[in-house]
């Protein structure tokens, strides 16, 4: 059983791979056919329509309200999300350290020279 | 009175200049970074408490022989709307400086952990989005980017631990082991509440050089903790070779030099926290024996009771 960041997470797939706008039940019928997880097998409209709400609250997912039914595509590109998240990882945001700790923290050009030297000594 | 607040200042001034800057220079603290974390702690804590109590009694001077008494006597004064006989400017000075850094240090510490709070949740959140859940590994997910990179992302019930791809094609299972241990000792050990609370007193006194020092005192030492947590589980040898790898491929070397064309950024300032960690597990330092451990925690105690206990024993003649 899927959890619900996974669901968000299939959903969000179906519509960064897609250059049009979809439709929830667009969506459901990509999720059955064409991930190896087999996540939209059992998937109501219903709760790909939830899980749009979420991704909508959250801003990740435009919703057009003119068209009958709905249409959603991705608010932001899945790159331009990938970048956000490692400018925070790499430490260029605020208050970054804060809130994750990275397994070896900033390092200068010198260090990094340094070490890939004795790296290579040993 | 007047002991109580001079001694209080004499504290306040010991514990905002000599004494961190001989605990950031000191060896120790690397042999024994738990116990340095006690001891970082009390004095900042002891610090801010001495430095609002220095103002407060210095200011409540006038009021009473004593914190109770000064405090009883002032809010009646306030009802009264006049100052008792023979109180001085600079003591109401003080009183007003006692009452805004107090307020300042604790709104700050608010809005630091609501700040980290509400950037934790966006984090997870594109984490959810971004990275796919290593089955293999519980709380362990697989970030698709070539930059090697690990982190631990405190959460509220479960923190996840992120690899990246990049770091996962540059390390071999038992150096992948060793990270994984050391992250995970971040957030079984919480490290991220105190380094928050660190960075929240940083942010509150940013002319004070000694809150920037314990602010990367401690964040070395968190670091060397997690450290100890992935020895249980790999060799020294092999945690200090995946620090090695990790640092040395670090995307900071390059975006360092992107910044500033001479290299000298602020990034380039870190003070060479991995280095420092890879010497320690290098040249096999001991750990502290039990009795050094026993007195910096009887220190460190001894430093958060002084200050309590000038404030509020009544016994101190004025």
């Amino acid at each position: 059983m899927a959890t619900l960041g996974e669901l968000e997470r299939s959903v969000m797939d179906v519509l960064w791979d897609s250059t049009d706008a979809l439709t929830a039940g667009d969506i459901r019928d990509d999720l059955a056919h064409g991930n190896a997880a087999g996540v939209g097998k059992e998937l109501a409209v219903t709760t790909v329509l939830t899980v749009l709400s979420r991704l909508e609250a959250k801003n990740f997912v435009t919703r057009e309200r003119d068209s009958r039914p709905h249409l959603f595509s991705a608010s932001t590109s899945r790159a331009a999300h990938m970048a956000e998240l490692m400018h925070e990882v790499l430490g260029a945001a605020p208050d970054r350290e804060a809130v994750l700790a990275r397994f070896v923290g900033q390092v200068s050009p010198r260090e990094a020279d340094a070490l890939r030297r004795i790296l290579a000594g040993k | 009175m007047t002991i109580t607040w001079v001694a209080l200042a004499a504290l306040a001034f010991a514990l905002a200049w000599p004494v961190p800057i001989l605990l950031a220079r000191a060896a120790w603290p690397a042999r024994a970074p738990g116990m340095a974390l006690v001891v970082w702690q009390a004095i900042a804590l002891t610090g801010g408490l001495s430095m609002i109590g220095a103002l407060l009694s210095y200011g409540l001077e006038p009021f009473g022989a004593n914190l109770v008494d000064g405090l009883r006597s002032l809010s009646g004064s306030l009802f009264a709307g006049s100052l008792p006989r023979g109180s001085q400017f600079s003591q109401m000075f003080a009183l007003s400086g006692a009452i805004l850094l107090g307020i300042h240090l604790l709104l700050n510490l608010a809005t630091t952990f609501v700040r980290a709070e509400r950037s934790r949740r966006r984090h997870h959140q594109l984490v959810t989005l971004l990275s796919t859940p290593m089955p293999e590994r519980p709380d362990t997910r697989l970030l698709d980017h070539e930059a090697p990179v690990a982190y631990c992302l405190p959460g509220t019930t479960r923190s996840m631990t992120v690899l990246s791809a990049g770091l996962i094609a540059i390390l071999d299972e038992d150096q992948l082991r060793a990270v994984i241990a050391h992250e995970r000792a971040h957030a079984d050990q919480r490290h991220h509440l105190v380094l928050l609370a660190f960075r929240a007193w940083r942010g509150s006194l940013p002319w004070f050089p000694i809150a920037t020092r314990a602010d990367e005192a401690v964040a070395i030492l968190v670091e060397m903790l997690a450290d100890d947590q992935a020895r249980r589980v790999v060799s020294d040898d092999t945690l200090a070779r995946s620090i090695a790898i990790v640092a040395s491929e670090s995307p900071d070397a390059t975006v360092a030099t992107a910044l500033t064309p001479d290299g000298s950024s602020t990034l380039a300032a870190d003070g060479a926290s991995a280095s420092r960690r890879i010497a320690r597990l290098v040249d096999e330092v001991k750990p502290l024996g039990l009795p050094a451990r026993m007195v910096a925690v009887a220190a460190a105690v001894a430093l958060v009771l002084v200050p309590t206990f000038l404030l509020l024993s009544p016994a101190i003649p004025a």
